[in-house]
């Protein structure tokens, strides 16, 4: 916006403007972080469910009991990567293939209903759908009723007291809550693309596999970037599906807890130096992610404004 | 770019077009189905009974929504039209001071030159991605300390405050708002609060829409801060009874009822959806960063 404000005296409104924002940012928001942090330096938990242990300053130590071998934050951290990857690798994968296809010029596809149904999970509550998948693949639900049926076997599989048939239920429902959302993403960058490079790649005879791979991927590899980024941090604070599936992260030893569960976990048990300490962290790396994030919604700004100025 | 010449490309053009077409139709057709499946088990169940439900699948709806529906909503242990009424308030309450305080805000960085514009613009941008989880501890010690837990004040009023909702009417100023209405309306004599109100908000409504449904839904399904601030039986979420029936001896249940329960708290959002979903799917792509 290059218009120049003639007058000073409407600055004030802005700030009055911005006052309700910032009034609940810093009470809702800032207060909590700060205490957060300040509550990760000290002990403060209840012993045996009745003694109250602190608050008492123990420094860093905290942390250190974190990161001990026994406290097990490593695993969770791997629990979280692991549902994570499982996830995101097909949703990355239908998402690309489904938004080449929508916006393939020649092939001209319907796909006003194939978005709807795509996005339809994403509104979902996400316990809810845990909660269904729960039921729809428990011992005597229909996942195995149909199993049964169709292979004529005598046992049901029991995929929540595996550990890979756990996580990979849980998978599919990340899976499928979120690879519309993806599809719709990358379609408004293929979008994006200036449609004559694919004219003149036709006319030159490259195939829709050569396009996609020398004109589709290196040109909305930053919306790629931005959407693993964005993925990962959700994924990050991964926790209504597995802690419904996971019946509260206790099912087949821990092996779906993700870090959010075990902060949780924490919380309810009323262990709040614990509970700081892993906020700090899960703070440390949401906010190394979300720099990546921001600089690169800062990069492509600037840039649309000077294109703009270029042109005229 | 000297591609080698393909070998199917070469050939007629249409009935490799005609080909990878169908294939299309069918990739895309199944994996909707695989999409609407649990969906679609789910509404049969809701209409059958436990001990059919407990001998296997059916294709068919049977006859039990209604007594389905009516154990549900009699169990004292679930409350689940209560749940259903504070789910409501909530939601509709968070898309409400969500989208006007957010475009009060986007106003704000949009129309006025003041010294801290391109600061708070930056500032809100980086704390657009900040979890709401990592400040969970201390937000709920503040909350108890002010005897707000079984309240909803801590599950509306934060709302306000929603870097997601600003970045978005922001967007939507930027392509839709100039600054000359505003300035008209500067030498008609209005003031600038009643500007707002009376001539951006209007202005603003699509994007409000869009954006009042994505709060709603959010607020909606939102189980992590609700699980900690609300524990009162008569006060809870949807979300939060569906962890308790989770949490329950799961193989005493009426499996009806738990479908009947499953299908309140998806249904009212996934039919609003369907109606709207025009809006919907225009607005994921307009709130994503500009491609």
């Amino acid at each position: 916006m290059m218009v120049k404000r003639k007058s000073i005296s409407y600055a004030k409104w802005g700030y009055i403007f911005i006052i309700p924002f910032f009034v609940v940012f810093i009470i809702f928001n800032l207060v909590p972080l700060v205490s957060t942090f300040y509550n990760s330096f000290f002990e403060n938990y209840i012993a045996q469910g009745y003694m109250q242990i602190g608050p008492n300053w123990v420094g860093m130590d905290n942390y250190s009991t974190l990161f001990s071998p026994d406290t097990e934050l490593s695993k969770y951290l791997g629990n979280t990567f692991v549902l994570w990857l499982l996830g995101f690798i097909p949703q990355i994968f239908f998402s690309l293939l489904f938004a080449s296809w929508f916006t393939d010029l020649r092939l001209k596809l319907k796909t006003g209903a194939y978005k709807v149904i795509f996005y339809l999970p994403n509104v979902i509550m996400a316990a809810a759908m845990g909660m269904l998948f729960f039921t729809l693949f428990s011992p005597n639900g229909p996942i195995n009723d149909i199993y049964m049926k169709i292979t004529g076997a005598a046992e049901p599989i029991r995929y929540f007291d595996n550990v890979w048939t756990q996580r990979s239920v849980i998978a599919i429902i990340n899976f499928l809550m979120w690879y519309g959302n993806t599809t719709i993403m990358l379609m408004a960058a293929i979008n994006g693309i200036d449609t004559s490079l694919y004219e003149s790649a036709q006319i030159d005879g490259a195939n829709p596999t050569q396009t996609f791979w020398k004109i589709t991927i290196p040109l909305i590899r930053p919306i790629l970037l931005y959407v693993l980024i964005t993925s990962l941090i959700g994924g990050l604070q991964m926790y209504d599906v597995p802690q419904i599936i996971t019946k509260n992260g206790e099912n087949v030893n821990r092996t779906s807890m993700t870090l959010v569960m075990y902060l949780q976990k924490h919380l309810f048990s009323k262990n709040y130096g614990m509970a700081g300490a892993l906020s700090v962290i899960l703070f440390i790396i949401a906010g190394v992610l979300s720099m990546l994030v921001f600089f690169f919604v800062q990069e492509r700004d600037p840039k649309a404004k000077k294109k703009k100025g270029g042109n005229k | 770019m000297a591609a080698p010449i393909d070998a199917v490309g070469a050939k007629s053009n249409s009935t490799t077009l005609l080909i990878r077409r169908i294939i299309c139709y069918v990739v895309l057709t199944l994996v909707a189905v695989i999409s609407l499946i649990p969906f679609y088990i789910l509404i049969i169940n809701m209409t059958r009974e436990h001990s059919h439900i407990q001998k296997g699948f059916s294709v068919l709806p049977e006859g039990k929504l209604i007594d389905n529906f009516k154990s549900v909503i009699n169990n004292q242990d679930w409350k689940m039209l209560n749940s259903l009424k504070n789910s409501l308030i909530v939601s509709a309450l968070s898309a409400l001071l969500s989208t006007y305080f957010s475009a009060l805000t986007a106003y704000a960085i949009h129309v006025y030159d003041f010294k801290l514009r391109k600061p708070v613009f930056t500032f809100i941008l980086m704390i657009m991605m900040v979890p709401t989880q990592v400040s969970a501890l201390g937000f709920v010690r503040l909350m108890t300390s002010w005897k707000l837990i079984d309240n909803f004040i801590p599950l509306i009023v934060p709302s306000i405050a929603a870097p997601a909702t600003f970045f978005f009417m922001k967007q939507y100023m930027e392509s839709s708002l100039p600054l000359d209405i505003v300035e008209a309306a500067r030498i008609d004599g209005s003031g600038e609060f009643r500007t707002f109100n009376s001539l951006i908000l209007p202005i603003m409504k699509p994007a409000i829409a869009v954006q009042a449904i994505f709060t709603f839904v959010s607020s909606w399904n939102n189980f992590f801060i609700p699980g900690l601030i609300l524990s009162d039986k008569n006060k809870r979420t949807l979300p939060i009874v569906i962890n308790i029936i989770r949490s329950a001896d799961y193989s005493v249940f009426d499996m009806g009822s738990v479908y009947m329960a499953i299908g309140i708290s998806i249904l009212p959002v996934a039919l609003v959806y369907l109606f709207l979903s025009k809006f919907i799917i225009r607005g994921i792509a307009l709130g994503s960063v500009k491609g």
